[in-house]
């Protein structure tokens, strides 16, 4: 395996591992500062313990996010120099301005908040806990509308050897990006939203802090609910977006090697990528991805055969990624939907076998994420940037030993780091709110 | 704005993000080298304790200082991270390292064998971090293996004399400055007798490294010829060496607050200090200054400059706003492990 490869190993893995965490981050501060939200309004102090317990077991896995965050940054410049330095001119800014906008605000409220209980009035506390919610948000934001540009240019001229940025705002508001942007942070609450349903499940099926954790169901079944079905309506505008801007990747995520209009959606689809073709399409319904795509069963859906081989994506792995994808999605929802109606109709106790599916859902969210993710940038390929710099040509000229002894080592510690992470939210989570309580006592004595 | 100078301005900024990281993110750095040396378990859970609220957004300075190297040279951003490939992984590694040991070294309160660990996790950590940074800012000074083909240096070659002396300089100052800090934060008269006494016994070995490098510059660098330029620029290394000398003082009256203040200054200063040395280069070549990558052949376009010049001038007052409040908070004096109340 040459350098390239290697490093797009090593890149998909920091990625991937970022990617584990953020999500939650996102969804599960959200959930946070709404309890502590109903603290401040109620004065219930059971919001209070809710809010930490779950505040805890943010700043757990925020902290990995921040780590593997760190190594992101710089890896643009150790292993994709040539890309760094053909794009930096607009690829650049968005990153900084994260830093500026974002990440300040998001590490040093997250200080405030965690240790401020005692300094802070409750309102200014609350403050910080949204300001660290706006932080996560904005954070989105950027590296999106960086990401946007990856997948379809805009606001550039090729001028001295490089894209040179010439309006800003373009960037900016790419429709790409915003399009990326709204499914991604509803699929974060997704990840949220499962997080606590989880913990939640696993405390009432040990009938253990059962009054606090229905309170939680409550609420997060909503927060499930709200995230699931944004994730569905998003993802369908998501996918005409990727079918005006990038019909390859569309064809790639559908598997259609044939250019036709009137183009239908098979429910079981298994690709055979080597010769062009699918093994097995079975009950398909005609002209659904014709309308799906370009809201007319006549539209014409570009097939791979049309495209040359060097200028296709993987098609397998894209389409997998992607059908799995929706399919967790509908899972999720469908699971959103039952813990909501039991809840409501006081029977979720007596559902022990739904409270195990909750409790075991926990990966659902996570896998379907990566998926997404995976769908994006895997069905980008060969392209660094779509249609400009192609990955091989990205690469930084370095030594292949310096990119076995750098890929080595993430995966060496990231496992250490993960694997501590994990141990430690389990622990948490299944110590649950109660115990904290006492352990709070504990200290003040 | 003419492109020149907003090249200009931007070198400028560039050079002061890395001063406000040093001189920031130093004492923290120093703190947690400390770890090592204040090990019993009272005094080493103030020390983390008081670096918890402060660690992360000190440490955004350099996540900053990259993100607007990429944003306003891309090409000394490229060139730079990818010819220190071994070197900046370890830096980041020991960064992650150390940011994950004073979190874990909190939630894993249960269990004094984990406690242990992570201090010496938090302290090769930051030695790693403090160091290598050192060593790598000492290369650049002295110019780079830097050719029309790339790089041509390793690891090795980054270790020569004045990269280590750079290294051991950023190491010893910011261990002084880690020791003022805990002796301000420190809880009881024990722990502030204890860190006052290490900030006093570390303080000349400061002096006398900085001495040393100050005079081995002109040596091994042509950081001196824009100094001979204009001489009146010479105010500031010697406003460092004033800094240090009243981080003495402050340090002799028992007022840790201003020995920290002093100490991080003259750290900042030091580095615009170097960098003023360096300009317009941003990473020289010491094969053939032709390849020097310099403010004016690495930059982004002219309409990115202005375009972020102006971002940097809505939010850093900002960033520099809250910041201050977080000091407000957790930067009283006597107040020890601010982890109490997580």
């Amino acid at each position: 395996m040459g350098v390239t490869m290697l490093s797009r190993i090593q890149f998909a893995l920091t990625v991937g591992f970022h990617f584990i965490f953020v999500p939650l981050s996102i969804g599960l501060i959200i959930f946070t500062v709404i309890m502590e939200t109903l603290y401040v309004r109620t004065g219930d102090p059971k919001y209070k313990t809710l809010t930490k317990f779950w505040g805890r077991l943010f700043t757990i896995n925020f902290l990995l996010g921040v780590v593997t965050g760190v190594a992101m940054e710089f890896q643009f410049g150790t292993n994709w120099s040539r890309y760094s330095e053909f794009m930096g001119d607009i690829f650049g800014s968005p990153l900084a301005v994260e830093a500026l906008m974002a990440f300040f605000l998001e590490s040093t409220m997250l200080g405030i908040w965690i240790f401020g209980w005692e300094k802070l009035s409750k309102k200014m506390h609350l403050l910080a806990g949204w300001l660290i919610a706006l932080g996560t948000h904005l954070s989105a934001v950027w590296i999106i509308v960086a990401n946007g540009f990856m997948q379809h240019p805009v606001g550039y001229v090729l001028r001295n050897n490089r894209a040179e940025l010439v309006n800003f705002w373009e960037v900016l508001f790419n429709p790409y990006a915003w399009h990326t942007y709204v499914h991604t942070i509803f699929a974060c609450y997704s990840v949220g939203a499962f997080f606590v349903l989880a913990v939640a499940a696993y405390h009432l099926l040990r009938k253990r802090n059962v009054e606090m954790m229905q309170e939680v169901v409550k609420y997060a079944t909503v927060f499930a609910i709200i995230a699931t079905l944004g994730n569905a309506i998003t993802g369908h505008f998501n996918g005409k977006n990727v079918a005006l801007r990038q019909p390859v990747k569309l064809a790639a995520m559908e598997a259609k090697w044939e250019t036709q209009t009137n183009s239908g959606f098979s429910l079981i689809v298994v690709p055979d990528e080597k010769n062009e073709r699918n093994s097995i399409e079975a009950l398909t319904i005609p002209g659904l991805t014709s309308w799906m795509s370009y809201g007319s069963m006549d539209a014409e859906v570009l097939g791979l055969k049309d495209v040359p081989v060097n200028e296709r994506p993987p098609v397998a792995l894209t389409f997998w990624s992607f059908r799995i994808m929706v399919l967790l999605g509908f899972v999720m929802l469908g699971l959103a939907i039952a813990a909501w109606w039991h809840r409501r109709k006081g029977t979720l106790m007596d559902r022990t076998r739904l409270l195990k599916y909750l409790m075991w859902s926990i990966p659902l969210p996570y896998i379907a994420t990566n998926l997404g993710w995976m769908t994006a940038e895997v069905g980008r390929q060969p392209w660094t940037v779509y249609g400009l710099i192609t990955t091989a040509d990205s690469v930084s000229p370095v030594a292949l030993s310096d990119v076995i002894i750098s890929l080595g080592l993430v995966v060496v510690f990231y496992a250490i780091l993960v694997g501590l992470d994990v141990y430690l939210l389990v622990r948490y989570a299944k110590a649950g709110p109660e115990a904290y309580d006492e352990r709070q006592v504990a200290v003040a004595d | 704005m003419s492109y020149e100078l907003l090249q200009v301005i931007w070198f400028a900024l560039w050079g002061l993000l890395w001063a406000i990281y040093f001189g920031l993110d130093g004492f923290d750095l120093g703190s947690g080298m400390l770890a090592g040396v204040f090990r019993e378990d009272e005094e080493q859970r103030h020390l983390i304790g008081s670096l918890a609220p402060i660690w992360d957004g000190n440490e955004v300075w350099v996540i900053t200082a990259g993100g607007v190297t990429f944003a306003a040279f891309p090409k000394l951003y490229a060139t730079m991270f990818s010819s220190l490939y071994l070197p900046l992984f370890i830096i980041l590694f020991g960064l992650m390292f150390r940011a994950a040991a004073i979190e874990f070294y909190h939630h894993m309160d249960f269990d004094k064998g984990w406690q242990r660990i992570w201090g010496w996790v938090l302290a090769v950590g930051s030695f790693l971090v403090a160091f290598l940074f050192g060593v790598a800012f000492g290369n650049i000074f002295q110019g780079m293996l830097l050719d029309a083909q790339g790089y041509h240096g390793t690891i090795v070659s980054l270790l020569n004399p004045y990269g280590l002396l750079t290294g051991v300089l950023f190491v010893v100052a910011f261990l002084m400055n880690g020791a003022s800090w805990l002796a301000h934060k420190a809880p009881n008269d024990e722990l502030r007798a204890k860190a006052d006494t290490f900030a006093k016994r570390i303080w000349p070995v400061v002096l006398v490294v900085a001495a040393g490098w100050l005079v081995y510059t002109p040596f091994a660098t042509n950081l001196m010829q824009n100094y001979l330029k204009v001489p009146v620029l010479f105010l500031v290394p010697a406003l460092a060496v004033v800094l240090l000398v009243l981080t003495r003082v402050y340090m002799q009256k028992g007022q840790h607050v201003f020995s920290l203040l002093m100490g991080s200054l003259t750290v900042g200063i030091t580095v615009i200090a170097g960098v003023i040395g360096l300009f317009p280069n941003m990473f020289p070549s010491k094969i053939d200054p032709a390849y020097s990558l310099t403010a004016f052949n690495s930059s982004s376009s002219h309409y990115t400059l202005q375009f972020m010049f102006i971002v940097v001038l809505i939010f850093l007052p900002f960033v520099l706003l809250y910041q201050v409040w977080a000091y407000k908070l957790f930067g009283r004096a006597g107040t020890g492990s601010e982890a109490e109340h997580y």
